[in-house]
């Protein structure tokens, strides 16, 4: 994926139970999304504290995505609906702070949806790629 | 002496921009006063004081100290060094000048530190005496006079004009770059006003705050005693008294990976801190009135000791204005300081 | 509103000592100025009579001081403003320290003074504050004696003051006040109005102003870790000083998510700041959002309560979405 020449890059978040397997079904299935998205396996999207996703982006990412199984489906029960309170609280605090919301996204993603994964990579790979690179969040000493 | 009238203070920062980079302090939106880099029609504030003190441009809070690129098994050693370029502090007040002399104690002690030897080298001191100072005061405690602040040229501002009286040789040579812009005269002012701010040091509230009974080689005598423990039972163990102190000049010095290297880099510490010269074996101040004491011997006991008895504050207040606790030098002295404090 | 005045509160304190129900009190002692007042620990009569201080600088909130004083033998005594209570209950909802050990005197408070507010009308030289009913007198040591109005000089978290209501107390002194109608969340919501490029602009200024002195932290009762990720050498984030813009707004962003939800927004952290960057402008956006995804919350309103980041509903709004509503 690119936009005049620049490829983003993408630090994404997977749960273990679901959405890595749904990484892995689209890998299987030969559907394609971009090289540039770096996959990050956990054991439960609710592992993903805030921090991960602002030392992703102070090491070099433009985009962070944070994927886990559907709302009721979470292995542990519940880790998934902590998920989404942190991280709906976290993208709109980024917002407030000025910073892009596009950056940022959490999708659900289930072991049988490998076209779904591959789809929401294109997708969100695009929409980083439009906004050009990660100034707002960036770390300078990374980038020498 | 040479003066120059507020009005045309404008082109006397303009001709000395050329030269040199130029700080001013300036008002934010708050009200409070803070340095800046000067650049066209900028105002001086009027503030006495600025928030951080002129500390930072010769030892400013982080600083790199030298890269380091690994390709292979090579090592290159990336001299990152910036601080030779000339520049001048603008409006520095008498305690902020004489803090320099204490840092210089620390820093251009044999082994010199190169990075503030430069930056000392480099810069020009424009100091400004005190026509109202503070409720917080107390620079005469430490034998400072703010009608003659140190510095390389020391200038007296009164309602229409300032006047400048260069002192070392880095001061005359900034000032004769200056003759378009300023005129011979000024005396009789300066005369007046060092009487006015004479007087005006006797009505402050700290001017009989006495240090006589701190110094050198006293470590015995104020070490263990009680009253550290009341007064350091509130300190939240914060960093701002340190940090917003002209003369605390302790640091770390610390390793960052970077994606390609490493950037080695020094920062200030704080004996407040948790972490303050924390060791392979722990901590050799566990609680919070050691760190606290840490502080106030070092300002008032140690410094002197080491130092032929000079004192590592120079009252200039700010930590009696920032506390958070309200905890500060002055009351650390007047408890423990004896008779003459009472 | 009934005045509570020092005399007040040390014959309390004292009456408490000598019933023993209490073995010392955490009060307020004078200091050189008006405006300087430190938190101390008082042991007996004499101390009290003495040192003890009641007046519209007495700002500080108490109830962090209680997770350290409770460790010590003995019941200790608290005077605790509105606001602090809420504090109180919330440090006692995360068990951080033992309700017996502790006597608890509800005070009232009309809003405490911002010495700052006073030096940037009157300028530098305050010899001394005298309150009077509504106004205060300033005297300065360049202009004479000044009158301000309270209102004027209030600190912004008493200007918008968010309640009056004591939410815990053995005691009180006066009566109780009630839930205010504050504004507090207006300056937000101007924030939120902003586009994108003017709000970045806003807190980088604000944020590259921080000196890393770790004040707002570490005054906070919200804050209470043993060992603070930012402290620790191992934890990969651990900073004594910004080296990049980044690390400014990591710390700014961490430290309040990691109060969001049990953050009661007693404005301390702005209290403290040596630069007077508006750090309760983050704590009440989460409070603000909280309110308006989860339904309204108010930590330290009740004990036990559940915070809202340690609780769900199955109907929850979607991150997405959740951006969007501060366009609304």
């Amino acid at each position: 994926m690119q936009v005049n020449g620049y490829k983003p890059k993408i630090v994404a978040f997977c749960c273990n139970w679901c959405s890595y397997a749904g990484a892995d079904l689209a890998g299987s299935n030969r559907l394609s999304y971009p090289a540039e998205v770096k996959v990050i396996r956990v054991p439960c999207s609710c592992r993903v504290n805030p921090m991960f996703i602002l030392r992703a982006f102070q090491r070099g990412a433009d985009g962070v995505i944070l994927c886990g199984c559907h709302p009721g489906d979470c292995h542990y029960t519940s880790g998934n609906y902590y998920t989404r309170r942190r991280m709906a609280l976290l993208f709109s605090m980024l917002d407030y702070l000025g910073i892009e919301r596009d950056r940022t996204r959490v999708e659900w993603v289930s072991a049988a949806e490998g076209a779904k994964f591959a789809a929401t990579m294109n997708e969100f790979a695009e929409k980083v790629a439009s906004l050009g690179e990660n100034k707002r969040l960036e770390d300078l000493r990374c980038k020498k | 002496m040479r003066k120059c009238s507020l009005k045309d203070l404008n082109a006397l920062f303009g001709k000395i921009s050329e030269s040199a980079t130029l700080y001013i302090p300036v008002d934010l939106e708050n009200g409070k006063a803070v340095y800046k880099k000067y650049s066209d029609g900028m105002k001086m504030s009027d503030a006495l004081k600025t928030e951080r003190s002129a500390k930072d441009f010769f030892f400013p809070q982080i600083e790199t100290l030298m890269e380091f690129k690994t390709e292979g098994k090579n090592i290159e050693i990336i001299d990152t060094r910036t601080e030779t370029e000339d520049f001048v502090v603008f409006g520095v007040r008498g305690c902020d000048a004489k803090s320099l002399e204490v840092l210089d104690k620390v820093f251009l002690a044999e082994p010199v530190d190169s990075y503030y030897q430069n930056r000392r080298e480099h810069g020009v001191i424009v100091s400004f005496a005190c026509s109202r100072p503070s409720e917080t005061c107390f620079c005469q405690t430490f034998g400072i006079d703010p009608s003659e602040p140190a510095g390389d040229i020391v200038c007296y501002k009164t309602d229409s004009e300032i006047i400048f009286d260069a002192k070392t040789e880095k001061g005359k040579a900034l000032m004769s770059k200056l003759d378009a812009v300023t005129e011979n005269g000024g005396e009789e002012q300066v005369e007046k006003q060092k009487a006015e701010i004479k007087a005006v040091m006797d009505k402050l509230p700290l001017k009989d705050l006495k240090a006589d009974a701190f110094g050198a080689d006293k470590t015995n005598e104020y070490f263990d005693r009680p009253e550290w423990a009341a007064l350091s039972e509130s300190c939240i163990g914060c960093g701002t008294c340190t940090f917003v102190c002209p003369t605390c000049q302790c640091y770390d010095i610390k390793d960052y990976k970077t994606n390609k290297g490493v950037q080695r880099f020094r920062c200030w510490d704080s004996c407040m801190y948790s972490d303050f010269t924390l060791m392979a074996h722990g901590n050799s101040r566990n609680s919070q009135k050691e760190r606290f004491r840490q502080r106030f011997m070092h300002k008032l006991v140690y410094f002197p000791t080491n130092n032929d008895g000079m004192f590592s504050c120079v009252g200039c207040g700010r930590c009696i204005a920032k506390c958070p606790i309200s905890m500060n030098i002055v009351k650390v002295m007047k408890t423990l300081g004896g008779k003459e404090n009472e | 509103m009934q005045k509570v005045t020092r005399e007040t509160l040390i014959e309390k304190a004292i009456a408490l000592i000598a019933e023993e129900k209490v073995n010392r009190v955490l009060g307020w002692k004078a200091g050189e100025f008006s405006y300087d007042v430190t938190p101390a620990v008082f042991n007996d009569a004499e101390s009290l009579k003495k040192d003890f201080v009641f007046t519209d600088f007495c700002g500080a909130n108490f109830s962090k001081y209680l997770v350290k004083e409770t460790k010590k033998d003995g019941k200790v005594l608290v005077f605790l403003k509105p606001c602090d209570t809420y504090s109180f209950n919330q440090l006692l909802t995360e068990h951080r320290f033992d309700r017996e050990k502790v006597y608890v005197v509800g005070i009232p408070c009309d809003g405490m003074i911002d010495e700052n507010a006073i030096k940037a009308k009157v300028g530098d030289g305050i010899i001394s504050v005298t309150a009077d009913g509504d106004k205060i007198k300033v005297e300065t040591l360049y202009d004479g004696v000044k009158t301000l109005d309270k209102a004027e000089v209030l600190s912004e978290r008493c200007a918008n003051c968010k309640s009056k209501k004591h939410v815990a107390y053995d005691e009180l002194i006066g009566e109780d006040g009630e839930v205010a109608d504050s504004n507090r969340f207006d300056q937000v919501e101007m924030l939120e109005k902003m586009t994108p490029d003017e709000r970045f602009a806003f807190w980088q200024e604000q944020l590259s102003r921080c000196i890393r002195c770790n004040a707002c932290r570490n005054v906070c009762p919200a804050c209470t870790c043993e060992k603070c990720v930012f402290d620790n050498p191992n934890s990969g984030v651990e900073n004594k000083a910004a080296a990049d813009s980044f690390e400014e707004k990591m710390f700014h962003i961490i430290r309040a998510f990691h109060v969001a939800g049990r953050c009661t927004d007693c404005g301390e952290c702005s209290r403290v700041c040596p630069q007077h960057i508006p750090l309760h402008l983050l704590n009440r956006k989460f409070i603000k959002d909280i309110n308006t995804f989860y339904g309204d919350y108010q930590a330290g309103e009740e004990v036990g309560s559940r915070a809202p980041l340690v609780n769900y509903t199955k109907e929850d709004i979607e991150p997405v979405d959740a951006v969007k509503k501060g366009d609304e």
